[in-house]
């Protein structure tokens, strides 16, 4: 932790400009990425190590966020949505050191926010079984985000690879993958998901496996379609000629010169899921209580909160969610902007 | 032309023939057996049963039956209209889905009634001014109303309307049109935006073309530019995107009628599902898969329709 968070003091432009390089940018990725998976998953094989496990991810989070401003400097709307993203990503990060009370403990029911009750200060109120708002936010936003860019991720692993498969190497290859794309293609979203959650039974894992089979499709048509464009540059016949393997080419050839699109795709992806999975929540196949995340607290608020009074409990998981589907979205904006100006 | 359609037809055939098999095998797996017979019997009810009596209570639902002879059974009473009888509701299922159908199909016209004015309208005036304030507003305010998802849309409409001015009700349980005023509101502010960023794209696009210029140079006024050349060029990809948005509809709907317990097509499909009542969500299924489809037949003929620059061969 220490090697990561020392660097950081110096003079930060040619450190930044190392780190934007796509090695150090993936290094710092997995730095903050997998100890925060490691903690929302598999969070009791830890034990008593569990409260160390995010400590690495904090320095990497904060200097990924100042590696993506400064790289993306010259656009301010991209600026904008990753410091929304970011702001949840850190919270989400930080949430066990943070002076949070606990978000399952019942403390003081129906406290209205920026109130003071048995000589605690509560920011956000207290919901209608008395668990503390503020906490119960930050602590869903870690369950949220997790999940949300786990599924994403996952589905973006298969779609490409389908992609790369039917685009590349083509024939029956693509044939068969193209059919099974238009079957799950021709549903709606959100019966698919009904349907296979309902199948499946509600809990994270499901989702993710929900949400490849509902997006995978759609990344396939988008990487075949790329595959089909670049299979035909000469770079790829060199490679060829080289006799390097086909599996080879498709991800060290193909897929590093098709990332300009996919990039953009996948950060209006990863706002369609982190809606899907509250969404989903909500409707009571995503996630399960008492643990908090945003869609649980609307479900809980939305029968018993229906007064002018206590609209709070229903308003600030609503907002959350949209202001951080809003970074994910200024952030695909503010990419696609800067890829055409190129 | 003719060809393309019989074609997706066929299809969309063998999609539903594959979307309903699979569908039929799930929900005959003994999971959902027992669920149904929880869900109708009460938990309590289904852990004392002896293991005859749920032999002859799966006999009375007609449960008992092997796989291929139940599917046979339902694809000839398909044929005949016959969807099958609903365990939860005890009704006929075309009746069922039918009156969903009517309610649902009553919230889109709504929705696109109200949708497409306005998504066109402020698409095309982002779009002749490329660059300019207007633009900029327009669209950074379509990319904010599609960034809140329909379920925040609903909470905020539903807290401010509703419940702070009073001025509608906060469910939509009752008949007549203020109780579909904030299901259809959400639904049009969450997907204009989509549609007017298309539209914007495509008049932005034409606007740079080479016979707009020469318009604009041979003298012909502003507005006869825009109405007559411009608009009629541009509005053809917005017409394929409008069509589209029915089957992106199809999934809004779900998380709307839920929210205001709207009794429509979604909130059908969803109770069945949780249910496990195979034949609604089954003939629910179908439909929605049937609406996709024909929507995307629609769009892509529609398209060469208009554009005569594009005919498949």
């Amino acid at each position: 932790m220490a090697v990561v968070t020392a660097p950081a003091a110096m003079p930060s432009r040619p450190l930044l400009a190392r780190l934007a390089e796509p090695r150090g940018f993936l290094l710092l990725i997995l730095l903050m990425w997998v100890p925060l998976v490691a903690y929302v998953m598999f969070k009791q094989y830890f034990g008593d190590y569990a409260q160390y496990v995010l400590l690495p991810a904090i320095p990497a989070a904060l200097l990924l966020y100042a590696t993506a401003a400064w790289t993306w400097r010259e656009s301010p709307i991209a600026v904008i949505g990753a410091t929304l993203v970011f702001l949840w990503l850190v919270l989400a990060i930080t949430a066990p050191y943070l002076p949070l009370l606990d978000p399952n403990k019942p403390v003081a029911p129906f406290v209205t926010p920026f109130s003071e009750k048995n000589g605690v200060f509560y920011w956000l109120g207290t919901d209608t079984r008395g668990r503390d708002m503020l906490s119960r936010t930050i602590w869903g936003c870690q369950r949220v985000i997790v999940w949300g860019i786990t599924a994403t991720v996952v589905a973006y692993v298969v779609g490409t690879m389908l992609g790369l498969i039917a685009g590349y190497l083509g024939g029956w290859w693509d044939q068969v993958v193209s059919f099974f794309a238009n079957v799950l293609l021709s549903f709606p979203v959100m019966i698919l998901f009904i349907l296979i959650l309902n199948y499946l039974g509600p809990s994270g894992f499901n989702i993710v496996i929900a949400v490849t089979f509902s997006s995978a499709p759609a990344i396939m048509r988008i990487v075949r379609g790329l595959a089909l464009d670049v299979k035909t540059r000469d770079y790829i016949f060199a490679a060829q000629t080289r006799g390097e393997s086909a599996l080879w080419i498709m991800l060290i050839e193909l897929l590093p010169n098709v990332r300009g699109p996919l990039i953009v795709d996948a950060c209006l992806r990863l706002g369609y899921t982190t809606v899907a999975i509250t969404t989903l929540t909500f409707l009571g196949l995503g996630l399960q209580p008492p643990d908090p995340d945003w869609g649980l607290m609307i479900k809980e608020a939305s029968s018993t909160a229906l007064v002018w009074k206590f609209s709070y409990m229903l308003l600030i998981p609503a907002l959350s969610v949209s202001s951080l589907i809003l970074g994910f979205n200024l952030m695909a904006d503010g990419l696609r902007e800067m890829s055409m100006r190129d | 032309m003719v060809k393309l359609i019989l074609q997706r037809l066929l299809q969309m055939a063998l999609i539903m023939l594959v979307v309903s098999l699979v569908l039929f095998i799930v929900f005959d797996s003994p999971k959902f057996k027992k669920q149904l017979a929880v869900n109708e019997l009460g938990g309590f009810a289904v852990a004392t049963l002896t293991q005859a009596d749920y032999e002859k209570w799966l006999e009375s639902k007609g449960l008992n039956v092997p796989i291929y002879d139940r599917y046979g059974k339902w694809v000839w009473g398909l044929a005949h209209g016959d969807f099958g009888r609903s365990f939860q509701k005890n009704e006929d299922v075309g009746y069922l889905l039918g009156r969903a159908l009517i309610k649902t199909g009553i919230l889109a016209f709504w929705v696109f009634a109200l949708m497409i004015p306005i998504a066109l309208i402020t698409g095309v005036l982002a779009g002749i001014r490329e660059g300019k304030f207007q633009d900029r507003a327009i669209t950074f305010l379509s990319v904010l109303f599609t960034s809140i998802p329909e379920i925040a849309t609903a909470i905020i409409l539903t807290v401010f309307l509703a419940l702070g001015l009073g001025w509608l009700p906060a469910k939509s349980k009752g008949d007549g049109l203020i109780y579909i005023v904030l299901p259809v509101l959400t639904l049009v502010l969450y997907d204009f935006g989509y549609v007017a960023r298309m539209t914007r794209a495509s008049v932005a696009e034409v606007m740079t073309s080479q016979y707009i210029r020469t318009a604009v140079l041979k003298g012909i006024p502003y507005r006869r530019v825009i109405m007559k050349h411009v608009l009629r060029n541009a509005l053809i990809a917005p017409f394929t995107v409008i069509v589209l948005q029915l089957n992106w509809l199809l999934s809004g709907v779900v998380v709307v009628e839920v929210f205001f317990q709207y009794d429509g097509f979604g909130k059908l499909l969803l109770d069945a599902a949780l249910f496990g009542d195979l034949y609604v969500v089954q003939a629910a299924t179908l439909a929605a898969v049937f609406v996709a489809v024909l929507s995307q037949l629609i769009s892509d003929v529609g398209y060469t329709f208009l554009n005569p620059r594009i005919r498949f061969s």
